[in-house]
């Protein structure tokens, strides 16, 4: 096992490295740090040092040497307030099918604090093994804490795959995670497959605001990390009764040494998030005004469904930014997307063409929104949409 | 305080095709323009400028023509740019491209904040900011939308902002120096005049090497350091189905025969 090595010149003693290492791999021996064989090259004690005087092994930050010595597919399982985001199950979905066509088990790594209970589902939903984290400074999702836990376990138990949501939190920690492992990291795939003949992972993804989709691979490093966004992969159903392993890992945290603390948090959205919507009902500036946004909100409501916004709509100051579907907003995949007065500009098709079913609303028959929809109507939203309103309300009723 | 600020410049995404016959992007012709977000990462630097004094350094790493990108950055008041271009950098996938956008930072200087778009629109990545911080072990605060407070002294200093997630917005506190990446909400970018353009036009804006960046590992550069590896490009497949119009002669006959439609595609 690669481990770091101390320059016993330069040690001062300080015992910095001791505090911050969250396998417990470091002690003071004669007034020195000395690394035992608890260390998994986490890296975690390299820039506390004042000295500089620990340093990894060449090998750890370049290209893996032994592709075979990773395997196995890991997917991180996100939660919030204790409670698991769908994605992760969608993801863990996702994993069990690469897992089996490797012939490998699937772990799902649980980070938090009192999440025991996310362990068991991540079992019900496909793991065959769970590396529960526990620890007070993981309760709240911070990125240095979480990327040292997750870097920690990869170089101790090195999976060959590793899947995380690409929810905001997900790709802020896969980012930070495949820099300091030094690995690729393909963001936001819509496809993922194993290559037949050199058992690679094929990482497919839309790029240049989905005008293009690209297959990435990644060679020579491990393990293979992509992000997948909501609703990508189906939701798989929890099965109760599936056996796993639960891992409690240890992990030290000094709270001193986390530089960053979370203040306050406001959650805004008390109705389901965009990304995870199966309805959206959607206005653009074809509204005329903010007042719009209601008779919208009552359509999304029969129909169980949430608010989005074009960016024209955002511009406007009609509804708030966290609304804006598009380029420069969310990227949605809902079951059902009823774009109102929304022109179809190609930054907020890109942000919902993938849609299932599209209906688009609009006085301009020759809006470029038709040409993605399945169904359109043109005509006065403001006569259309409450009467689209009220079949629903009867015909979801009986 | 001195404030570094990661551009990029990017094809106009609205205006890009795919070549039917060779299954290529078709870069002629489209127009190039600063990324969107990274806009609104300048005007953040810009503002903390004028706030807390010091210099505002814009970086990009690309073809020589990054420089018009750059000369935009100046022409909104940047007080100097560097343009980082080498056949060396060529091919760089995410992981290289913050590995060297780092190693041109630590030969700068110390800084304070270091600002980034959220993301770029051609790639949609957003790695190479977090990437950048680690590669620095500095702190990266992603999806800010607002900064609440910054305090340099005393030494290390803060910074407070409010970023948003997918539930909310975050209140976080983090030590100077950081790395930001910041969404549109953030601000609106202020517009150049022609005689901030004239001005930007007469600057110097120095290019960077491999053999510039001190410490450079050449086996981390461009397509070599590159963990990941484009094997194919395609045009997404399309959605098959042309658009269905339902007449709205009678607006009740109309939402009537669309309501039936949905239901019997069953996404409810």
């Amino acid at each position: 096992m690669a481990i770091v090595s101390i320059d016993k010149e330069k040690c001062i003693g300080c015992g910095a490295c001791v505090d911050v290492c969250p396998f417990g791999a470091l002690i003071m021996a004669d007034d020195v740090a000395a690394v035992n064989d608890k260390c998994t090259a986490c890296g975690a004690c390299l820039d506390i040092c004042p000295v500089m005087a620990i340093s990894l092994p060449e090998s750890t930050g370049g290209p893996a040497r032994d592709l075979t010595a990773y395997q196995g597919v890991w997917v991180w399982v996100e939660q919030f307030r204790g409670k698991a985001r769908s994605i992760s199950w969608e993801m863990m979905g996702q994993g069990r099918r690469l897992a089996d066509r490797r012939k490998a088990a699937l772990t799902a790594c649980v980070l938090g604090h009192g999440v025991e209970h996310i362990a068991g589902e991540a079992i019900a939903y496909g793991a065959d093994r769970v590396f529960h984290v526990d620890h007070p400074g993981l309760g709240v999702y911070r990125t240095s804490p979480y990327a040292a836990a997750l870097v920690g376990l990869v170089r101790r138990y090195k999976p060959e795959i590793f899947l995380l949501g690409a929810s905001l939190r997900g790709r802020d920690l896969a980012g930070s995670v495949a820099t300091e492992l030094y690995t690729g990291l393909t963001a936001d795939c819509t496809g993922l497959e194993i290559d037949p003949e050199s058992g690679f992972l094929r990482q497919t993804r839309p790029a240049f605001g989905g005008n293009i989709l690209a297959t990435i691979l990644c060679p020579n490093h491990r393990p293979q990390m992509s992000t997948v966004r909501h609703r990508v992969f189906e939701m798989p159903h929890p099965d109760s009764h599936r056996q796993g392993q639960i891992v409690a890992v240890e992990t030290k945290l000094d709270e001193e040494r986390i530089a960053t603390s979370v203040l306050n948090f406001v959650q805004e959205f008390t109705e389901v998030n965009l990304t995870e919507a199966r309805v959206i009902v959607s206005g653009g500036r074809g509204l005329g005004n903010p007042k719009g946004f209601e008779m919208l909100r009552e359509l999304a409501d029969v129909l169980g469904g949430t608010v989005a916004a074009s960016r024209a709509a955002v511009d406007a100051g009609w509804i708030p930014y966290e609304h804006q579907v598009g380029q420069t907003g969310r990227t949605v995949r809902p079951d059902l997307y009823i774009a109102c007065g929304i022109s179809g500009a190609v930054q907020h098709l890109a942000g919902m063409n993938t849609a299932q079913v599209i209906v688009a609303i609009n006085k301009d028959p020759a809006a470029p929104i038709f040409s993605v929809a399945d169904y359109g109507i043109t005509g006065d939203l403001y006569q259309i949409i409450p009467a689209l309103t009220e079949q629903f309300r009867k015909r979801l009723r009986s | 305080m001195n404030i570094v600020v990661c551009i990029k410049q990017v094809p106009d995404t609205a205006e890009v095709k795919i070549n039917p016959e060779t299954g290529t992007l078709m870069r002629e012709g489209v127009p190039s323009i600063v990324n969107p977000f990274d806009t609104f990462a300048i005007e953040e630097a810009l503002c903390l400028k004028e706030k807390f004094g010091g210099k505002v350094t814009v970086l990009t790493m690309g073809p020589q023509q990054a420089v018009e990108a750059l000369k935009e950055a100046l022409a909104m008041g940047a007080d100097q740019a560097i343009l980082l271009s080498d056949r060396a950098f060529a091919g760089s996938d995410t992981w290289a491209t913050a590995y060297t956008l780092a190693l041109a930072i630590r030969k700068l200087g110390a800084f304070d904040i270091i600002l980034c778009g959220k993301q770029a629109i051609d790639g949609d990545t957003g790695q190479v900011g977090p990437g950048i911080a680690v590669q620095l072990a500095v702190t990266a605060l992603t999806y800010v939308s607002k900064i609440n407070r910054v305090e340099i002294e005393p030494a290390p200093g803060f910074i407070e902002v409010e970023r948003v997630l997918d539930e909310g917005r975050e209140t976080l506190q983090t030590r100077l120096p950081v790395l930001l990446t910041v969404v549109k909400d953030i601000n609106i970018p202020r517009l150049s005049t022609i005689s901030d353009i004239r001005r930007a036009v007469q600057m110097r804006i120095p290019t960077w090497t491999a053999a510039d960046l001190p410490g450079a590992d050449p086996k981390k550069l461009g397509l070599d350091g590159s963990p990941t590896r484009v094997v194919t490009i395609c045009s997404p497949p399309g959605r098959g189905a042309t658009v269905e119009m339902i007449p709205a002669d009678r607006v009740d006959e109309a939402a009537s025969a669309l309501v039936e439609k949905i239901l019997a595609r069953n996404v409810l």
